[in-house]
């Protein structure tokens, strides 16, 4: 009934990497999380302040990273610690991205663009063509784009920002009417805001594209007991994060729509 | 499944099957308590639900111990006007028997919320008065036999569907509170919540859970909860239903041996929410095995001297 994955584990942070002015990097050992796969998630508890689920940005040789943008009190306070804290980590938890050949496009959104880098860097050498849509507010909060550039070949990158300091001036869901149009994907991964992989998945239904969406919500438990993450029927931390497109079809009325906040009522949007 | 087999009714509620979601797991939506009835549950107990939101404490709220969870959520819930709005839906789409777990500040509070979701359309309430870890509600209510005597009286005064009882095992004697419980009038009662627990790091040298305190679930607790069954079925022949521990229908058969009528399960859905079908389907091999033709049949019998 109890897992290992769910025992907190207490490590040091060895590394911080400043990704962009709101987002860091941050990496510990961690022997558990570091066997994770692209899409999992784990939840990282803050001594006294808080304990946040994150994507998993990369895992290897027993080192793990996680990419946190500072928006609210916990991600604040975790940006302020430094190398060396004593933070503790429960997981990996949740499904993952599932391996597809062929030609792929992943699709990030901010903070989201992390597991899809953890995706990337898997999936480089098993694809035919791997493409990446990156969008961001601004350029200085564009993530990866060095990373990106050493995976993906450079005319299959395409990045928007919302006030035009890089890439089209546009959200990113705007270059995917075109993309969609002219070209077949075996496989489209996505991460970010849930407005935008509603959006997405209203594209790739359209073009009856196959689509893995990984989706956040407010979260306790981690594990699928408390219900704080519903979709649906779906528990995210247990069910997802990853979905199918089958599945988002489930979950239609709500996905975008609305989440469940700390006091189980319904917010939308 | 033969249901003849398995179908048990006790407080005026009549389940399929004697498995039962225990409150605080998946509670909040319809949709959720949907999936818990799929995957084989006879009756479903929702989150506790109060006169006014909650957004209860923040996390950690949920840390593992050695066989068991200690959490401390806080007893999050949106309230009962707009929670009713999800009872309402919920009996659209449901086709068990719906428990409302409801809790107070005030008797006053408990009956206005308890009524509250009758008419929304529960079909029993579970008072939450055990709750271990909010202060000025739950245990501290559980643990007076006198405030636990009032709000029953009152609630019992304002609906008109059965009423169960959750105890508290955080007391001396289970045995006093249910005597109470039952003479004030309660329908059944849930043996037992949480125990009070608490888990300490190493490294940090801190409490993990944010409100420092929490209440201990699964595993750990079976054998505790089986004798908090086993005491008031000694000396009471009242419905109870047994809660603490149970993962597998072994655990459910113990638990019916003791003098419980039915189960709930929370903890064990970590696991699996199938729980439900392999916990029945197990009871139900293990009724045949043993010849009995109905769970009612085994109820009480490791009483037999």
């Amino acid at each position: 009934m109890l897992t290992a994955n769910n025992t907190l584990r207490t490590t040091q942070i060895v590394r911080i990497q400043t990704e962009s002015p709101s987002v860091k990097t941050f990496m510990f050992t961690d022997r558990l999380c570091s066997k994770a796969k692209p899409g999992q998630f784990l939840m990282f508890w803050i001594p006294g302040i808080d304990e946040i689920p994150l994507s998993i940005m990369d895992a290897n040789n027993d080192l793990v990273s996680v990419s946190v943008k500072s928006v609210g009190d916990a991600t604040r306070h975790m940006h302020s610690l430094e190398v060396g804290a004593t933070v503790g980590i429960r997981g990996p938890f949740g499904n993952s991205f599932t391996e597809s050949r062929g030609r792929v496009l992943l699709i990030g959104g901010g903070t989201g663009t992390a597991p899809l880098l953890f995706l990337a860097k898997q999936l480089a050498s098993k694809t035919q063509r791997l493409s990446f849509v990156e969008g961001a507010k601004t350029k200085s909060e564009l993530l990866f784009v060095s990373e990106l550039g050493g995976i993906c070949q450079e005319r299959n990158i395409i990045t928007t920002t919302e006030d035009g300091t890089a890439g089209l001036q546009c959200l990113v869901t705007v270059p995917l009417v075109q993309l969609f149009d002219k070209e077949h994907f075996d496989m489209i991964y996505t991460c970010g805001p849930e407005v935008m992989v509603k959006k997405i998945f209203e594209m790739t239904e359209k073009h009856k594209l196959p689509l893995e969406a990984s989706l956040e919500r407010l979260m306790r438990c981690g594990i699928g007991l408390c219900g704080s993450c519903v979709i649906g029927k779906y528990r995210v931390c247990r069910d997802g994060p990853v979905f199918t497109a089958a599945q988002l079809r489930e979950v239609r009325e709500e996905l975008g729509v609305f989440k469940i906040g700390f006091d189980g009522s319904r917010i939308p949007f | 499944m033969d249901n003849n087999l398995l179908s048990i009714s006790f407080a005026g509620l009549q389940l399929q099957n004697p498995t039962v979601l225990a409150s605080g797991v998946l509670g909040y939506s319809a949709e959720s308590l949907s999936r818990v009835v799929k995957a084989g549950a006879g009756a479903v107990v929702t989150k506790s639900v109060g006169v006014a939101p909650r957004v209860g404490y923040p996390n950690p709220t949920v840390v593992q111990a050695q066989s068991g969870l200690i959490n401390a959520m806080g007893l999050p819930n949106p309230g009962i006007d707009v929670y009713a709005e999800e009872i309402r839906f919920s009996k659209t789409i449901l086709h068990v028997p719906l428990i409302v777990s409801v809790f107070g500040y005030t008797s006053e509070e408990y009956a206005s919320v308890a009524k509250k979701a009758v008419d929304a359309g529960a079909d029993a309430v579970e008072l939450n008065v055990s709750c271990p870890h909010v202060k000025q509600t739950g245990a501290e209510i559980g643990q007076n036999p006198k405030l636990l005597t009032e709000i029953i009286e009152n609630v019992k005064a304002r609906i008109n569907k059965p009423l169960i009882v959750k105890l508290s095992p955080n007391v001396t004697d289970i045995t006093i509170l249910a005597k109470a419980a039952i003479e004030a009038g309660a329908d059944a009662l849930t043996v037992i919540n949480t125990l009070r627990a608490i888990a300490i790091d190493t490294e940090t040298l801190l409490p993990v859970l944010s409100n420092v305190r929490g209440g201990l679930s699964g595993e750990a607790i079976k054998p505790v909860a089986l004798r908090c069954v086993f005491d008031i079925a000694e000396e009471y022949e009242f419905p109870i239903i047994g809660c603490g521990g149970v993962s597998n229908w072994r655990d459910a058969v113990e638990f019916f041996l003791a003098g419980a009528c039915a189960v709930q399960i929370g903890t064990a859905i970590a696991e699996d929410v199938e729980v439900f079908r392999a916990v029945t389907k197990g009871v139900e091999s293990y009724l045949r095995r043993k010849h009995y033709r109905n769970v009612k049949e085994i109820v009480g019998l490791a009483h037999r001297k």
